[in-house]
C-alpha cells in the first residue's frame, strides 16, 4: 500500500531523479526546510495527532475507500513526515514517489481543513513537498513544459507576442459582424478594466475571449487588456514550486496593469489564477495587499447583473447544477454571487451536489495535476469517483463551471462515466442569452 | 513508602510542574519567534476576531464538517477532553492537596461523578485505541508517538481510578497515581500533547486566513 506500489513512468520526473544523490537529496531538503519553513510545518508535523479524520475531506482517498495512503495525512505520512524524521536523508528512489504523489495526487484544495479539528493545511505541507521536488529538479514533464513557458514567455502556453496580439485582434474581426462597433481596446490607458485572461483561452479556447468582449461592449464597459507581457494571469509555477518564477509572474501582471493606470484587475473564469493573484503570489512578493484591485469574472458578472447592465434575450433553460471550484469558493467565499448569477441566468432550477459551497468536492485536476498531463489522466479520473457519483445524483443536463481547470477535470471524469452532461462557462450562458444588436 | 510518598508530592511534583509551566512557556514563546522570524507572510494575516470565530465553531459538537462526518470520534473526544480538564482539577483529593501545600481551596467534583467522569476519559482511550488498531486510514498513519501519547494520558486515570477503589496495594497505586500524572504533566510540552499549547494558534491561523483572505468558513 502507499505511493511505492502504484509508481507511473514519467519522462521529467525520472531524469531528475537519474541526476540526484542521496547528498545533494539531504542538502537541497533541509535548505528548503531550515530556509523557507518555520513555526507553520513544525506546529503541524508535530501535533497532528493522527486522529484520521481527514480522510473523509479528500476526493482521492473517498475514491478509493479501501487504500489509507490517498488520505491526507497518509500523504502526509508517506512525503514530509518521512523528510522530517530522516532530515533528508531519503534515497532517489523515494523522491520519484514523493514527486509523483505531492504532483499528482493532491490537489491542494483545502477541503481537509474543514475536517481537521486543528486546522492543519495539509495543502501548504504539499506544496512545500512540492518546493523541495522543484528544488531538486524532480517535476513532471508537463507541468515542467508549462513552467518553461512561463519562465519563456511570460505565459503558460508558449504564445508569442505577436500571436498574442493577432488573437485579440482576430477575435474583435470576428465579433465586429456580430458586434458593429465592437473593440477590444489594447493599452488602453485609465480604463476602469484590465481584463486578463489565462493563456489557453488564445491558444484553444478563444471564442472566451470573443464571449468576454461581447458581455464588455454591450454592458458597456471602459475596458483594456494589454498588448504586451502580464495579460496571462495564470501560474503553473505556483504549482510547480517554482516560487521566484511565480513571484516574477505576478509582479509583471500587476506592474502591467499599474502601467496602464487601470482602476481593477478583472480576471477570467479560472479558479488557480485567481488564487495566484489573491492569495500566494502577492505574498511571495511580500505584499499584503494588491497594488491593484482584483475580481474574478464571477463577481465582475454579479456586479454588471445588481447595475442592470446585462440585459437578456433570453433564460438558458434549467435545470442546471454548479460546480464550486475550489479557489473562488473554498478560496474566496464566491458561492452566493455565483448562485445569484446563476439564478439570474437560468431558467429552472439549480439542482445542488452535496456536498456543495465549501465543502465541494475538488474537480481533481486543478493543483497542477491536470497540467501534469496524459501520463497521470488515470490518476485524478480514477481518483474522483465521488465527483462523478455527485455529479450523477443531480440528473441535470448542464453544469455550470466557472473555472479552466474544473473544464478539463469534470470533462474527462463525466465522458469516463458516460455521464452525457454539458459543461459552461458562465460567459458561455451570458453570451448565448444576452441581448445582440440584430436580435 | 512515606518517604517515597513526600518524594513524589514533594521535589518530583515541583520539577513536574516546572516543565509542565516552564517548558510550555518556552516552546510558545520559541515557537512565536520563529513565526514572527520565517513565517512572516502568514503571520501578517493573523486576526483576532476569525481566529475567535474559527475556535469557537469548532467547539461546538457537531458544527463543523469534521464533527459531523465522524460522529463516534465527535462523543469520544468531546467527553475525554472535558473530563480530562474537569476530573484533575476538581476532584476532591487534589484540591485537598492544593489546600494542604497553599491554603487554596475551590469547588470540587462529587466523588461518584468524578469516577464516571474518569470511567468516561477511560473509554475514549479504548476508543482512540482501537480507532489505531481497526480502522485503516488510521492505522496507516499511526506512529509510535501516537501510541505513547496516549499511553502517558491513559496511565494517571488508569491508576487514579484504581487507587481510589482500593484495587491491588494502596500505596503502591497512589505513588504510581501520582508519578503517572507527573509524567504527562512534563510530557505536554515535548509531546504529541503539545496540540495542548499549540492547536488554538494553528486553529486560529486558520481561521484568519480563511475569515481574511479567503472570505469563507473554516468549518
Amino acid at each position: 500500500m502507499g505511493i511505492t506500489e502504484r509508481l507511473i513512468e514519467d519522462v521529467g520526473i525520472r531524469r531528475g531523479v537519474s541526476r540526484l544523490t542521496p547528498e545533494k537529496i539531504e542538502k537541497i531538503v533541509n535548505a528548503v526546510l531550515k530556509g523557507e519553513t518555520g513555526a507553520r510545518l513544525k506546529t503541524y508535523a508535530e501535533t497532528c495527532m493522527r486522529c484520521g479524520l481527514c480522510a473523509e475531506a479528500c476526493h482521492f482517498a473517498l475514491s478509493h475507500p479501501d487504500d489509507p495512503s490517498y488520505t491526507p495525512a497518509g500523504k502526509v505520512h508517506q512525503t514530509m513526515s518521512v523528510l522530517l524524521d530522516k532530515k533528508g536523508r531519503v534515497d532517489p528512489d523515494f523522491v520519484y514517489g514523493m514527486a509523483q504523489l505531492a504532483y499528482t495526487e493532491c490537489n491542494l484544495c483545502r477541503r481537509c481543513v474543514h475536517l481537521c479539528p486543528i486546522g492543519i493545511d495539509t495543502a501548504y505541507i504539499m506544496s512545500t513537498v512540492r518546493r523541495i521536488c522543484h528544488k531538486l529538479g524532480v517535476t513532471p514533464q508537463y507541468m515542467q513544459d508549462t513552467a518553461h513557458s512561463h519562465a519563456s514567455t511570460f505565459n503558460q502556453m508558449w504564445v508569442k507576442d505577436d500571436e498574442w496580439t493577432d488573437s485579440l485582434i482576430w477575435q474583435e474581426d470576428e465579433a465586429r459582424e456580430e458586434f458593429p462597433g465592437l473593440r477590444i481596446p489594447l493599452d488602453k490607458e485609465g480604463s476602469d478594466i484590465y481584463y486578463s485572461v489565462i493563456a489557453p483561452e488564445p491558444k484553444f479556447r478563444t471564442q472566451l475571449i470573443y464571449q468576454a468582449a461581447a458581455i464588455m461592449h454591450m454592458a458597456g464597459v471602459d475596458w483594456t487588456m494589454p498588448a504586451s507581457t502580464g495579460w496571462d494571469n495564470s501560474d503553473m509555477c505556483m504549482f510547480s514550486g517554482d516560487f521566484e518564477m511565480m513571484g516574477r509572474l505576478k509582479r509583471q501582471h500587476f506592474e502591467s496593469a499599474q502601467k496602464l493606470k487601470v482602476k481593477r484587475i478583472v480576471m477570467g473564469e479560472c479558479g488557480h489564477a485567481f488564487r495566484s493573484v489573491y492569495d500566494t503570489g502577492n505574498r511571495w512578493l511580500g505584499w499584503r495587499h494588491h497594488p491593484v484591485p482584483v475580481i474574478h469574472a464571477v463577481e465582475f458578472y454579479w456586479e454588471l447583473i445588481q447595475e442592470g447592465r446585462i440585459k437578456l434575450a433570453k433564460k438558458f433553460p434549467g435545470p442546471v447544477t454548479i460546480q464550486d471550484p475550489c479557489n473562488i469558493v473554498r478560496g474566496r467565499g464566491l458561492q452566493e454571487k455565483l448562485r445569484e448569477v446563476t439564478r439570474f441566468l437560468v431558467d429552472g432550477d439549480i439542482i445542488e451536489m452535496h456536498p456543495n459551497r465549501e465543502h465541494n468536492f475538488c474537480c481533481a485536476a486543478g493543483g497542477g495535476v491536470i497540467n501534469c498531463g496524459p501520463p497521470f489522466k488515470n490518476v485524478r479520473v480514477d481518483g474522483n469517483t465521488v465527483k462523478a457519483e455527485q455529479l450523477r445524483a443531480t440528473g441535470v443536463k448542464t453544469v455550470i463551471t466557472p473555472c479552466h481547470n474544473c473544464h478539463g477535470g469534470l470533462h474527462d471524469i463525466i465522458h469516463h462515466h458516460k455521464l452525457g452532461m454539458d459543461l459552461k462557462f458562465l460567459s458561455d450562458i451570458i453570451y448565448e442569452c444576452m441581448e445582440k444588436p440584430e436580435a | 513508602m512515606n518517604a517515597a510518598y513526600e518524594f513524589v508530592t514533594g521535589p518530583l511534583a515541583w520539577f513536574a510542574w516546572g516543565i509542565f509551566i516552564l517548558g510550555a512557556a518556552w516552546r510558545l514563546y520559541s515557537m512565536y519567534q520563529l513565526a514572527k522570524k520565517k513565517d512572516a507572510s502568514s503571520w501578517a494575516f493573523m486576526d483576532l476576531g476569525f481566529s475567535l470565530r474559527s475556535i469557537v465553531n469548532w467547539l461546538i459538537p457537531f458544527n463543523a464538517l469534521g464533527w459531523r462526518k465522524s460522529p463516534v470520534m465527535t462523543v469520544a473526544t468531546f467527553a475525554f477532553h472535558i473530563c480530562l480538564i474537569l476530573v484533575p482539577v476538581f476532584l476532591v483529593a487534589h484540591v485537598v492537596l492544593w489546600t494542604e501545600f497553599f491554603g487554596i481551596s475551590y469547588a470540587t467534583l462529587p466523588d461518584s461523578v468524578a469516577d464516571a467522569m474518569t470511567l468516561v476519559v477511560l473509554a475514549a482511550c479504548l476508543i482512540f485505541a482501537g480507532r489505531r488498531l481497526t480502522q485503516k486510514e488510521v492505522a496507516y498513519i499511526t506512529t509510535g508517538k501516537d501510541w505513547l501519547a496516549l499511553v502517558i494520558v491513559t496511565l494517571p486515570f488508569l491508576t487514579g481510578f484504581l487507587a481510589y477503589h482500593q484495587i491491588f496495594d494502596y500505596q503502591v497505586m497512589i505513588i504510581a497515581h501520582i508519578v503517572a500524572g507527573e509524567i504527562m504533566l512534563a510530557a505536554i510540552p515535548f509531546t504529541r500533547l503539545s496540540h495542548m499549547v499549540f492547536a488554538a494558534f494553528t486553529r486560529a491561523y486558520m481561521g484568519s486566513e480563511f475569515g481574511g483572505v479567503r472570505h469563507a468558513r473554516d468549518w
